[in-house]
């Protein structure tokens, strides 16, 4: 039966939105395989017929799990959450949930998509490093005022959430554009918590099997 | 975030329309606008984040500021369709009278406003029959009353 296969997540290291639902699946403990994806080799392994019939959006992550396939990070680890509740990854209290979605989508759809591999293409090798830096800058300024409200120990008060999970990428993406982090403690406090964490550590990009040899850790 | 929409509602303010969309599911959960079913959920929180994060952000009013005027057509309408031949092919397998099956959902609270942004960009929306079929059946009164030729602050020239 389908159902009972393990799942499969279609991944890519450096994928900020493949590395959420990669913490997702640490934390709850789940047992999963990995096809990856790469996304430059090839011009670009999305864009194969096959990928393309399993998600559309040809884009990482993609995860085959219980018969379905799902796209979109945010849409996966919601799911994993109502059909894996242990450990939770959002809180109970209706008003801390709306503070963990309201995070997790300024970084999902308000950061992450000005600044992926499809849009710096279009804005040209010479603007790339200027149009992520803004994307990313005026995105953090903003979370920074907001987790003034909700920080405790993570992004909403002292569990890891879904907010978390979608933090830690962001900021490694912020280094790798060379955005300079001293306007956000609380982005950078929280950023050095979690990246103690065993499931941030084995989901990160420079532990994966795709992984290339220069920036494997 | 300097964004709208931000709702004020129960002593907190919310931004981000789909925590929004999502805290009122969980505080008022009738009539629903989520199925029951968590695999249905999944294909409605996939379509409703691949309009959110996957399109309306990259043809958003900040960022054609930044692409400049003579480029700003190209560009939305190059956001738009990537999404919709995407969003065509998923609908294939979920959408039955609506976006997944056959009760409204937030998939297509996201999809009336994106084919109304697709229209002004001057989309062709020929190669999306499904996208403009469950377009045209959401003339349900809430989507009615809450059109943008319809507010407050609708400028006269545009109002209905």
């Amino acid at each position: 039966m389908a159902e009972s296969r393990k799942p499969i997540l279609y991944s890519y290291f450096r994928s900020s939105c493949s590395w959420r639902v990669r913490i997702a699946l640490a934390l709850k403990n789940m047992d999963y395989e990995m096809i990856t994806i790469n996304l430059t080799k090839d011009g670009g392994q999305q864009f194969s017929e096959e990928f393309q019939a399993l998600n559309p959006m040809k884009q990482v992550p993609a995860l085959k799990i219980d018969g379905i396939t799902i796209g979109q990070s945010l849409a996966i680890i919601e799911y994993l959450e109502e059909t894996r509740p242990t450990p939770r990854l959002l809180p109970q209290d209706p008003k801390k949930r709306a503070h963990v979605r309201m995070i997790s989508h300024l970084l999902a759809s308000g950061i992450q998509p000005l600044q992926n591999l499809s849009v710096l293409k279009q804005v040209g090798q010479e603007n790339q490093l200027t149009w992520a830096q803004r994307a990313i800058s005026s995105g953090f300024n903003a979370l920074e005022q907001i987790l003034q409200g909700t920080a405790g120990k993570y992004c909403v008060g002292d569990e890891v959430s879904m907010a978390d999970l979608c933090l830690a990428p962001q900021v490694a993406n912020a280094d790798r554009f060379k955005v300079d982090l001293t306007p956000y403690p609380t982005i950078s406090r929280i950023n050095k918590v979690t990246a103690g964490l065993e499931a941030f550590q084995v989901s990160h990009p420079c532990r994966q099997p795709d992984t290339p040899p220069e920036l494997r850790a | 975030m300097k964004q709208v929409p931000a709702l004020k509602i129960d002593g907190i303010t919310i931004g981000q329309s789909l925590a929004i969309i999502e805290y009122l599911e969980e505080t008022r959960p009738t009539p629903r606008l989520l199925p029951q079913d968590p695999k249905k959920r999944a294909h409605v929180r996939m379509i409703s984040h691949l309009l959110a994060s996957g399109i309306q952000p990259l043809q958003n009013l900040s960022v054609l500021k930044q692409v400049g005027q003579e480029n700003q057509l190209t560009w939305a309408q190059r956001a738009i369709s990537s999404g919709f031949n995407a969003l065509e092919q998923i609908l294939q397998g979920t959408a039955g009278k609506y976006c997944v099956g056959d009760e409204v959902s937030m998939a297509d609270l996201c999809l009336a406003p994106q084919v109304a942004n697709a229209d002004r960009f001057k989309v062709d929306l020929t190669p999306y029959p499904t996208i403009s079929r469950i377009n045209k059946v959401l003339l349900l009164e809430a989507f009615q009353v809450s059109h943008p030729c319809r507010q407050p602050d609708t400028p006269p020239e545009l109002r209905a």
